[in-house]
């Protein structure tokens, strides 16, 4: 499935002018919104503001400030997400549609066990220790949950069309969702009460964030670099760029290539299962669809940060989730858009038609094996 | 792929057959099977499937559609174990003893999981996390009996049962289709109740009073009143009071089943092989003869049903709209087009933008006044082109992206699109959550309007469109356009080396599928009177590509097969089909579906010949190479039986 690539010099069909226009029109509301904003933050009576958004407040910068440690820590969420659909794209080259749900099996598993610690009143004596258990228990189911649909779902058709496997994901997904559906019940579950020094705000360098979202960061930030010492510290990780990077050569070097395949679903299904439970400690519920939105936009990250690029798919997911928090308010309400907050998924779909048309590759560059590089 | 099997099926014969002993089993097989056939019924138990479907009798007094659920899995898995793929040349196992015993242990293995899922439903309440467990699940799994009986017995049925679908290999084929036939009839006609019922009661009323049909040809809205059918000793032969067949009714089917199976032998094969066979003038007046068959039976099917099944019908018909596009874009061009549904969005509000008297309250100025001023054909042309234009601006962007790229991009659109209809800020334009309301009927003037109160003239509508649309679909792909596409699927560059402009028959594709949607969407703003954004959801897309994915990715006949079966009888993602009852598993089912066939049979139940071709080059190749028909470095054209024997 090899696209051409127009070379330079060739002839402009009228699809090339069409693909410009686009560009442009969306790179000139990225600039023209900017620019309003600015200009809005200086003088909320300024003659654009009256013009297209009379009502026009501004944003203070606590205001500014609380929406980006919001984008910052979902953002990270999806970065930890987006790392496993990042190694399984690099190793397998096709999108593990249904690892959206792996996520929202492992938040589904930290409910579970929040709520029974709960009843055992664990939670609220113990609950470093019960926040420590699920996320073990979280990293376990969500591990076990990708490492069987490789086995059950994709290992049989390796080899097959590229679209193919993609179409199996979706069903898996479909699948797993409704499961949950049947078996939990379909309405929303509420994570268990968590301590005040958790909910609490805390000033950090003029920062004002609250202790979940602190968490949220930390948790990150620490899973972020095990997984970095573990692609390439350890000897698996570098099996796993090996495979990544030619199969059929890694194989011949005596590496075991299944193994590596499983390794990389179980780590990026641990990876989900982490992330679960942060999403769970954040929202405090979760509902069988959980896994279905942060999953699409852990893909869009991916993208964005280049896929196949372990780095480029955390800082990728940041900068989705800030921009999916700051965009709807610091681009399109001074253009005079109403209830911009509804816009917050749009925002974050626009942003990956944006970066497929401009930079294909992600900001920070691919790395795929040569059959997949287009 | 008919003449392969039998080529192997032949080869069986000749070769010398080894005999084993009852026991001596592949134990790590039937290890895994039994385990799997424990792990779904265990996973269907806590679903709440039995307990849930448990009104619905499909033989009364003896099984009920819960159970049903439960126990079709033991035979099955009890007939897998015993599959062997035989390989040319190899020497196959004698079928025997070996395989009833071997598909008894699957089953009762299965059921012992079964069994400490009652003990433990028993003695311990999971019911917080896992809403299913309830005494009503015990009382389902014991039988209503004591615990005990439960127990015992969820070890002896399924073995019985893994031993009975074991032993299908014993018979010869010809008695295995007519057992298979049996089992099929009775669970259809059971399933298929309302439908029979209503058919067989109209077409009964109407021979009883003849005089009755002309009345139909006026206002369809009035309730006929209610005549003794001629047939009504059948049904109620057949049908028990509560649902279900009644135990003599079942026999009778299965009976006469297993007789017209026997007696047929394999008839209807040979006259689809005499019809394949056929080439020229003499196919295409049988290909004629046949649609104008079932063309007159589709139009006076209405006359002969009842409300409820012309509403189905209609529905099935709306996602043959739908299935038919998408066929398109997936099938024949082979992009993945997972935003399917935003045409379809667009194709609802478009018309019901232009037809309703009272427009959205705030329908901005500078647009011209809507008061419904337009004919429903204009809009309908209108609605057309704007889907059309759709379809382009959709299209353009994802093109040149990878296939799997494309499929995600293109799924954002749907959302996009969604969320936009659902925004207040284009509320002044499209209502927000509210919808649009109150949008007429279409109207053909002299012809009569159809709208969702009659659903006959619903019916009729749908039916026009699916004509066009099959019309449509099968010309297209015997064009030129068609071919293109279908180049473009199985290879991009080459088909770009051999001077195909890619990007405008992708484009085109789009294009068409849009337009195929955006007339399920004049159809259903018809059919229901009302537009949300809630019914826009991806899920939709989803549900339509199983669609064409069950039924045949690529082949218009298998796409009438999805949509009748599993719209039919599973229904929509809000539409109920035959078996409502499953309307909470239905999703589930689904994608279950889907996996499976995947996984199974990619090329669909009803595939198109170059497609599973294409899905199947390797065994392909290796048959004819097998046969010493082609050379193996040698990349060969048509299929294995076309090539001179060496």
């Amino acid at each position: 499935m090899t696209t051409a690539v127009r070379t330079r010099g060739s002839q402009r069909t009228g699809i090339d002018w069409f693909l410009t226009f686009i560009r442009v029109v969306l790179l000139s509301v990225v600039v023209f919104g900017l620019f309003a904003f600015v200009w809005q933050q200086f003088d909320n009576q300024n003659p654009l503001a009256s013009r297209i958004n009379p009502d026009a407040t501004g944003l203070t910068a606590d205001q500014f400030k609380g929406l980006l440690v919001t984008g910052l820590s979902q953002g990270a969420m999806y970065g930890l997400i987006a790392l496993g659909y990042s190694m399984v794209y690099g190793v397998l080259g096709f999108i593990n549609f249904a690892h959206g749900e792996v996520f929202m099996l492992g938040a589904f598993s930290g409910f579970i066990t929040s709520t029974q610690l709960d009843a055992a009143g664990w939670w609220e004596d113990y609950f470093l220790a019960s926040v420590f258990f699920s996320v073990v228990v979280a990293i376990l189911v969500s591990t076990t949950a990708a490492v069987v649909m490789e086995k059950v779902a994709y290992r049989p058709l390796r080899g097959s069309p590229r679209l193919i496997p993609l179409i199996t994901s979706i069903g898996v997904s479909f699948f797993i969702q409704n499961a949950v559906i049947v078996l939990f019940g379909p309405g929303a579950k509420s994570y268990p009460r968590l301590p005040e020094w958790l909910t609490d705000r805390y000033s950090i360098l003029t920062f004002e964030i609250e202790g979940t979202k602190i968490l949220v960061l930390v948790a990150a930030a620490v899973s972020m670099g095990s997984l970095w010492f573990f692609v390439e510290r350890t000897k698996t990780g570098k099996a796993m760029r090996a495979v990544a990077e030619d199969r059929e050569i890694a194989a011949l070097m005596g590496i075991d290539v299944n193994k590596t395949i499983v390794t990389t679903f179980a780590v990026g299904g641990a990876m989900a299962g982490v992330a679960g439970i942060l999403w769970g400690l954040l929202f405090k519920s979760v509902i069988a669809t959980t896994g279905f939105l942060p999953g699409i936009k852990a893909f869009t990250a991916a993208v964005v940060g280049g896929v196949g690029n372990l780095g480029g798919a955390m800082a990728g997911g940041v900068s989705l989730g800030s921009a999916e928090a700051l965009a709807p308010l610091v681009l399109l309400e001074p253009l005079g858009v109403n209830g911009v907050s509804q816009l917050r998924d749009a925002v974050a779909f626009t942003l990956l038609v944006l970066v497929l048309l401009i930079k294909p590759t992600g900001l920070f560059g691919e790395k795929l094996s040569g059959d997949d590089r287009a | 792929m008919s003449d392969i099997t039998t080529q192997v099926d032949d080869t069986i014969d000749t070769i010398e057959e080894l005999t084993r002993g009852a026991f001596d089993l592949n134990w790590n097989r039937v290890l895994r099977f039994g385990n799997l056939l424990g792990l779904a019924l265990v996973f269907i138990a806590l679903s709440g499937m039995p307990v849930g479907l448990d009104e619905r009798e499909i033989v009364d007094g003896v099984i009920s559609l819960g159970y049903l659920a439960l126990l079709t899995f033991p035979p099955i898995l009890g007939w897998t174990v015993g599959k062997e793929i035989v390989l040319e040349g190899m020497s196959a196992t004698k079928r025997g003893a070996r395989d009833v015993v071997a598909g008894a242990f699957v089953g009762a293995l299965g059921g012992l999981w079964m069994s400490i899922l009652v003990l433990l439903v028993d003695n311990f309440n999971l019911r917080d996390p896992l809403v299913n467990w309830s005494p009503a699940l015990l009382t389902l799994m014991t039988f209503s009996r004591s615990t005990g009986f439960g127990l015992v017995s969820w070890i002896i049925l399924p073995g019985v049962l893994g031993a009975a679908g074991a032993s299908l290999h014993l018979l010869t084929p010809r008695l295995r289709r007519a057992v298979m036939a049996m089992v099929l009839t009775v669970i259809s006609v059971s399933i298929f109740q309302s439908l029979i019922d209503d058919l067989v009661g109209g077409i009964g009323e109407s021979i009883a009073d003849p005089g009755r049909l002309s009345e139909f040809f006026g206002e369809g809205d009035t309730p006929r009143p209610r005549v003794d059918s001629v047939f009504d000793g059948l049904i109620d032969f057949i049908y028990a009071q509560r649902g279900g067949l009644t135990v003599a009714g079942a026999i009778a089917l299965a009976l006469v089943a297993g007789a017209l199976s026997l007696a047929g032998r394999g008839r209807i094969a040979k006259a689809k092989a005499s019809y394949n066979a056929k080439t020229g003038p003499e196919r295409t007046r049988q290909t004629a003869i046949m649609i104008a068959v079932s063309t007159v039976l589709l139009i006076v099917l209405p006359f002969f049903t009842g409300r409820i099944t012309q509403d189905l019908l209609a529905n099935v018909g709306i996602f043959l709209l739908l299935a038919l596009g998408l066929n398109i874009v997936v099938g024949l061009a082979g992009i993945l087009d997972l935003g399917y549904v935003a045409f379809f969005a667009v194709g609802s509000y478009s018309i019901a933008i232009l037809t309703v008297t009272d427009p959205p309250k705030s329908w901005p100025d500078w647009l011209p006044t809507l008061d419904g001023q337009f004919g429903w054909l204009l809009a309908l042309l209108i609605t057309v082109v704007i889907a059309g234009v759709v379809g382009l601006f959709i299209g353009a962007p994802v093109i040149r992206m990878r296939g799997d790229y494309l499929a995600i991009v293109t799924l954002g659109f749907g959302e996009i699109i969604r969320i936009l209809l659902l925004s207040d800020w284009l509320g002044g334009y499209f209502n927000a959550a509210q919808g649009i309301t109150n949008i007429p009927g279409a109207d053909f003037g002299p012809l009569g309007e159809a709208k969702g109160i009659n659903p006959r003239s619903i019916f009729y509508l749908v039916l026009v469109f699916a004509a066009i649309s099959i019309y449509v679909s099968w010309r297209l792909e015997h064009s030129r356009l068609g071919r293109a596409w279908m180049a473009v699927r199985e290879d991009e560059s080459v088909a770009e080396a051999m001077g195909i402009n890619t990007v405008n028959v992708k484009l085109m594709a789009f294009v068409v599928g849009a337009v195929l949607a955006s007339f399920a969407g004049a159809v259903v703003s018809a059919k229901v009177g009302s537009v949300f954004p809630t019914s826009f959801l991806i899920l939709v897309s989803i549900i339509i590509l199983v669609v064409v994915i069950v039924g045949g990715m690529g082949n218009i006949l298998g796409v009438l097969a999805g949509s009748f079966v599993l719209i039919g009888v599973l229904g929509g993602p809000r539409q109920p089909g035959l078996l409502a009852e499953f309307s909470e598993y239905k999703l589930l089912i689904y994608g279950a579906l889907l996996v499976w066939m995947m996984l199974q049979r990619p090329e669909g139940l009803i595939p198109n010949v170059r497609r599973s071709r294409e899905l199947h080059q390797d065994e392909f190749l290796q048959d004819a190479w097998l046969k010493g028909e082609v050379d193996p470095d040698d990349d060969h054209e048509g299929p294995a039986t076309e090539v001179a024997p060496a």
